[in-house]
């Protein structure tokens, strides 16, 4: 099965409930990073080098001996990636989305497409769990293409199960990231913030169509508005992590908590079984 | 005269690389203390700033950008010629032969609609979301949302920023604060180019240090005023210090820190800004905070 864990809130605790479930689970696991921009499961896991490959996409090439400058390279790009100045294609790399269409639509066949760096991907593991962790390079636009390369990894994995810890928010990436998961966990806090971004986080999950439950981090911390939203909307609330300044303390150090606090053990290894009850009663693994 | 004004109109951008160190809460706090400000809310994704702005809508303006395909599925043939030249996974054959778009997989870059040879694909503006025009008790406020699973939150972004630009000129005002989106990506860029100055809220922990290294590099690439102040420090004050003397390394301004405080908390509940709810300690280090970087600026 997959499982995403998600937030429309940055900070709620997604990559703390990814590395503690991962931690408390017996068997082969695989991990995936999808919070390219700013990938944090690594700090945690600690994972020796497995291998390490360039994330890249396809950007166009002109083959000026064969350009005639009709312009329709940067008449079909939808982009603005290619200006055609004094009859000459100039290619605006960082605003390509690799659609491909200038050198597919080009009269004369001078573009090809060359591979254009923009992150990588590094694989580790550790006991139980190969970690897959996707990042952006620094002052690289689009995570998605990034994303989709660690993802890959989800499809041929000999691993049963998968956990994938996706990027905040609820636009393009984080979509990417937990299309295809058979659960969505939906890490909040209970503050007015965290109700609000949970709330999107649910109308998106919703939209896309795939079966989720909330964990609610920091359980007592604020007041009970999360408690009554899940309630009135008929979420599940998946598992409760008290707030406790020790959690904070240890994990600010890198340290698991799991391992540090072994009082929380029994609260993963409950989460384990109750998403794996909920993917199995409802909706079947392959929704 | 409007190109004196245009000089002396300052915008600073609140970020923090990673989500949850508090960066909302203190920009409200900014906001509180500085004089006249204009808000400009560009975490679009997950914008929370007006839960304590209060704001009361003036003017609301849907957001569209870029195309998405659309298929008239009784004109499809059931040629596949879309399905193959789309690099995008965003073609899906239905039962009866004919196709059908997953709008979120679309990239909108028009190949389909090029290569069909029934002309059944149109190619029509995405609708994305909408952005408002706002009074709050600090100053007016642009802000924004995407629609659920939403895209192009970088160009939503650049129009918040244009138009708080627009008010603070329109009224004589001197100042934009923005709470920027968390991360390094294309919404990031987007708040930052062009900005006065930065300021990165981070917290002393091994994901905040992580993070910040990189948002910092990123800010640093726009050869911009870089200030950095954190959050719960008392969490791991060793940490603390590392990000001070990191900081003050790579010739970056340290304004602060704050301690970790559940009355923070409280004051979001209360739909406020820390520095309206809470006295003594916090309020002076948020202020002591506001005019290091008000004086630099």
């Amino acid at each position: 099965m997959r499982i995403a864990i998600a937030s429309g809130k940055g900070g709620t605790g997604k990559t703390f409930v990814t590395v503690n479930l991962a931690r408390s689970f017996g068997n082969p696991l695989l991990v995936l990073d999808c919070d390219v921009e700013e990938p944090n499961s690594n700090l945690f896991i600690h994972g020796d080098l497995i291998s390490e490959r360039r994330s890249t996409v396809l950007v166009p090439r002109v083959d000026e001996s064969l350009c005639e400058g009709s312009k329709v390279c940067s008449e079909v790009c939808e982009f603005n990636a290619i200006a055609v100045i004094g009859g000459k294609p100039l290619i605006f790399e960082d605003l390509c989305h690799s659609c491909g269409a200038c050198a597919m639509f080009c009269p004369n066949g001078a573009i090809g497409e060359i591979e254009h760096k923009i992150g990588k991907v590094t694989v580790r593991t550790s006991d139980n769990i190969r970690l897959v962790e996707g990042m952006l390079d620094v002052g690289k636009a689009l995570a998605v293409p990034v994303i989709r390369d660690v993802k890959h990894f989800a499809d041929d994995a000999k691993e049963e199960h998968v956990l994938i810890d996706s990027p905040p928010g609820t636009s393009c990436p984080m979509v990417w990231t937990v299309g295809d998961a058979d659960l969505v966990i939906l890490v909040a806090e209970p503050t007015s913030f965290g109700l609000h971004d949970l709330e999107l986080a649910v109308e998106t999950v919703r939209e896309i169509g795939i079966q989720f439950g909330v964990v609610i981090n920091k359980d007592g911390l604020g007041d009970d508005r999360l408690e009554r939203y899940c309630e009135k909307e008929g979420i599940e609330i998946l598992a409760r992590i008290p707030h406790d300044r020790r959690i904070a303390e240890v994990y600010a150090k890198g340290e698991q908590v799991i391992d540090v606090l072994p009082q929380y053990h029994e609260l993963f290894t409950n989460l384990w079984n109750t998403i794996t009850r909920k993917v199995h009663t409802v909706g079947g693994s392959d929704v | 005269m409007s190109e004196r004004k245009n000089e002396i109109l300052k915008e600073l951008v609140v970020v923090s690389g990673k989500g949850g160190t508090g960066k909302t809460s203190i920009t409200a706090s900014l906001a509180a203390l500085a004089n006249n400000p204009v808000l400009a809310d560009c975490d679009v994704d997950a914008a929370d700033l007006h839960l304590v702005t209060a704001p009361s809508v003036l003017r609301t303006e849907a957001f569209f950008s870029g195309k998405e395909a659309m298929v008239d599925r009784d004109k499809c043939a059931g040629c596949g010629l879309c399905d193959s030249a789309c690099r995008f996974d965003a073609f899906q054959q239905e039962d009866d032969g004919t196709y059908c778009i997953n709008s979120v997989h679309c990239e909108g870059c028009g190949v389909c609609v090029r290569v069909c040879p029934e002309e059944a694909i149109r190619f029509v503006d995405r609708d994305c979301g909408e952005w408002m025009v706002s009074d709050t008790r600090f100053g007016p406020m642009v802000h924004a949302r995407l629609h659920a699973a939403g895209e192009n939150s970088g160009k939503l972004v650049t129009l918040v920023r244009k138009e708080a630009k627009k008010i603070a000129k329109e009224q004589d005002r001197s100042l934009i604060i923005v709470d920027g989106p968390p991360g390094i990506g294309c919404a990031v860029i987007s708040s930052i180019t062009g900005a006065s100055a930065v300021l990165l809220v981070t917290e002393p922990s091994i994901s905040g240090i992580h993070d910040l290294e990189r948002v910092t590099s990123l800010a640093r690439s726009f050869d911009i005023p870089v200030f950095v102040c954190v959050n719960k420090a008392d969490i791991d004050p060793k940490t603390t210090e590392e990000i001070r003397r990191q900081t003050l390394e790579k010739g970056d301004h340290f304004v602060g820190t704050i301690p970790y405080d559940e009355e923070m908390v409280k004051a979001q509940l209360e739909g406020k800004s820390a520095v309206e709810y809470i006295e003594g300690d916090i309020r002076d280090r948020i202020e002591h905070i506001w005019e290091q970087i008000w004086t630099t600026m």
